[in-house]
């Protein structure tokens, strides 16, 4: 009976999901066919279908451009952002002098910071890190300060009991317990990186998902366009996955729920 | 030489927007010699596991003296081991690893402890678990682990603050007998807190009854019933008379109403 079930549940699995898709497109051309909606406004499936193979090459070559100022933001946010919770949850006096700034920066909508970024980092891939870097980093700090908080008074009194050191404190309890946290902050952090990016690539670019898509726009291209918005859905959903097969990875580290069994 | 030795412990908090503090202990004296296990009995909130955690040198104390083997105690010294009410055991850790953090801490992870904690598992019948997770156990079952940690490194002392609050009445009372066990084949010395009248009696060789805030021990009950003990002694005459006693000191019973 159960194994019944599970067989029926895989089957439902790999078709039902296609099934959607092909229902959703479907209804896309019903709709620009049977009210007549210019390919300006909104182009037929097939031929965003068209324009994705006619310039794959170069969709391909913007979406190395876009990846790689995702990657490098997030990576950067990592590598500040972890450091940075880990000081202000450490020092109190640390944390009274820099939250305020923190809470203060990250209420700023990052949008708004793009063009001064602009101006100081320049058209190139260096702004568009600094905003992926930005968009990702705060989710990170807070989750990752938010995990290191968590770790149970309890704990941390029996580490104190046998005098262990800041470090093996940190490295044997705080981090460990963290991790969880670190995690579900990088998640987020990692679809916000995108979108850094294309805020970065609106604002100020010759290259990227995001300047083509303006570029195409501009040029009443539209099919193209939506090619690139796809590439972009494509491009989130990829370096998300990055992020779940990391979590995967580091599963023996991770408690019950998010452990591969 | 008497092992612990406490003189008139005080602990006061000082109170936000008041000039008088709270005096959460009012001067507590008492002693207990080397494998002696002693109880801590009363009221929630009434100070004895600031008590627990001032011996541990987790906290300091207002006034009064704390000696351990002679040495006052002012920090927390690794040759103590510490019982939680929670069993706050890491989820990310083997139930093995988290026996051996206080080896791991105290830089003495080696063979030999390794083996001494998988004799502590075996011990507490936990054996076959030593690579399952902690959420793979039942409450009691964590709450073993957890002694199982506080006794690895061979502590001198065992704190314990209400490890077995949590539990359930039967696994509670199968949890005394094992404590009782281990104490037998480790002689560890054990400071024991709980409200519970029956518990305290039934482990212990002293029972300290302390009132409620400010605190103050208000009866020292020697309990002379031989060990092992077992269910049975609980039924024996000479255990109600203690518990009566220890009840009345607490106020349950009133004088006379026994």
């Amino acid at each position: 009976m159960r194994i019944g079930d599970l067989v029926d549940d895989g089957w439902k699995r790999l078709v039902y999901p296609p099934l959607g898709i092909a229902l959703t497109i479907g209804l896309w051309h019903w709709a620009c066919v049977r009210f007549d909606i210019s390919t300006t406004v909104l182009p037929k499936p097939g031929l965003v279908l068209q324009a994705a193979i006619d310039r794959y090459d170069l969709l391909l070559a913007e979406s190395w451009v876009t990846l790689k100022e995702t990657v490098y933001g997030f990576a950067l946010a990592l590598a500040l952002g972890i450091p940075i919770a880990v000081a202000i949850t450490g020092s109190k006096t640390l944390n009274l002098m820099f939250s305020p700034i923190l809470v203060a920066l990250q209420s700023v909508p990052k949008v708004a910071l793009a063009p001064i970024l602009l101006v100081w980092l320049g058209t190139g891939i260096e702004s568009k890190l600094a905003i992926a870097w930005l968009v990702a980093f705060f989710p990170i700090v807070v989750d990752t300060a938010a995990g290191l908080q968590s770790t149970p008074r309890e704990l941390l009194e029996l580490a104190r009991s046998l005098r262990a050191s800041r470090w093996q404190v940190f490295s044997k309890v705080q981090f460990p317990a963290a991790l969880p946290f670190i995690v579900t902050g990088s998640k987020v952090a990692v679809t916000l990186a995108v979108i850094g990016a294309v805020i970065g690539e609106f604002v100020g670019s010759s290259e990227g998902l995001g300047y083509l898509l303006l570029a195409a726009s501009s040029q009443i291209n539209s099919p193209l366009a939506f090619a690139a918005l796809f590439a972009l859905a494509a491009l989130g959903i990829l370096v998300y996955l990055a992020v779940v097969g990391a979590e995967w990875l580091l599963s023996p580290l991770l408690p019950n729920a998010h452990r591969r069994e | 030489m008497t092992f612990g030795v406490l003189e008139n412990v005080r602990k006061e908090f000082p109170r936000r927007g008041e000039s008088a503090p709270l005096v959460a202990l009012d001067g507590a004296s008492f002693s207990f010699e080397k494998g002696e296990l002693v109880s801590l009995l009363g009221p929630s909130g009434c100070g004895k596991t600031t008590l627990l955690r001032i011996i541990a040198g987790l906290i300091g104390r207002t006034s009064g003296s704390v000696r351990i083997r002679g040495e006052e105690v002012e920090d927390p010294h690794p040759d103590f081991g510490f019982v939680f009410q929670a069993p706050n055991l890491m989820p990310w850790r083997t139930v093995l690893d988290n026996v051996l953090f206080p080896m791991e801490i105290l830089r003495q992870r080696d063979a030999r402890a390794k083996s001494r904690a998988l004799e502590l598992l075996a011990m507490t019948g936990l054996k076959e678990f030593a690579a399952a997770r902690p959420d793979q156990l039942s409450g009691g079952m964590q709450q073993r682990v957890a002694l199982c940690r506080a006794l690895v490194h061979e502590p001198a002392l065992l704190l314990m603050d209400e490890p077995f609050g949590a539990l359930d009445e039967l696994t509670r009372m199968e949890m005394n007998d094992l404590l009782l066990d281990i104490r037998a084949r480790t002689q560890a010395t054990v400071v024991f807190v709980t409200h519970s009248i029956q518990e305290a009696v039934y482990l212990s060789d002293q029972v300290f009854v302390f009132s409620k805030r400010p605190s103050r021990i208000v009866e020292a009950i020697r309990v002379a019933l031989p060990y092992p003990r077992s269910a049975r002694t609980r039924y024996e005459s000479q255990f109600s008379a203690l518990a009566s006693r220890a009840s009345r000191a607490l106020g349950v019973i009133h004088e006379g109403a026994a």
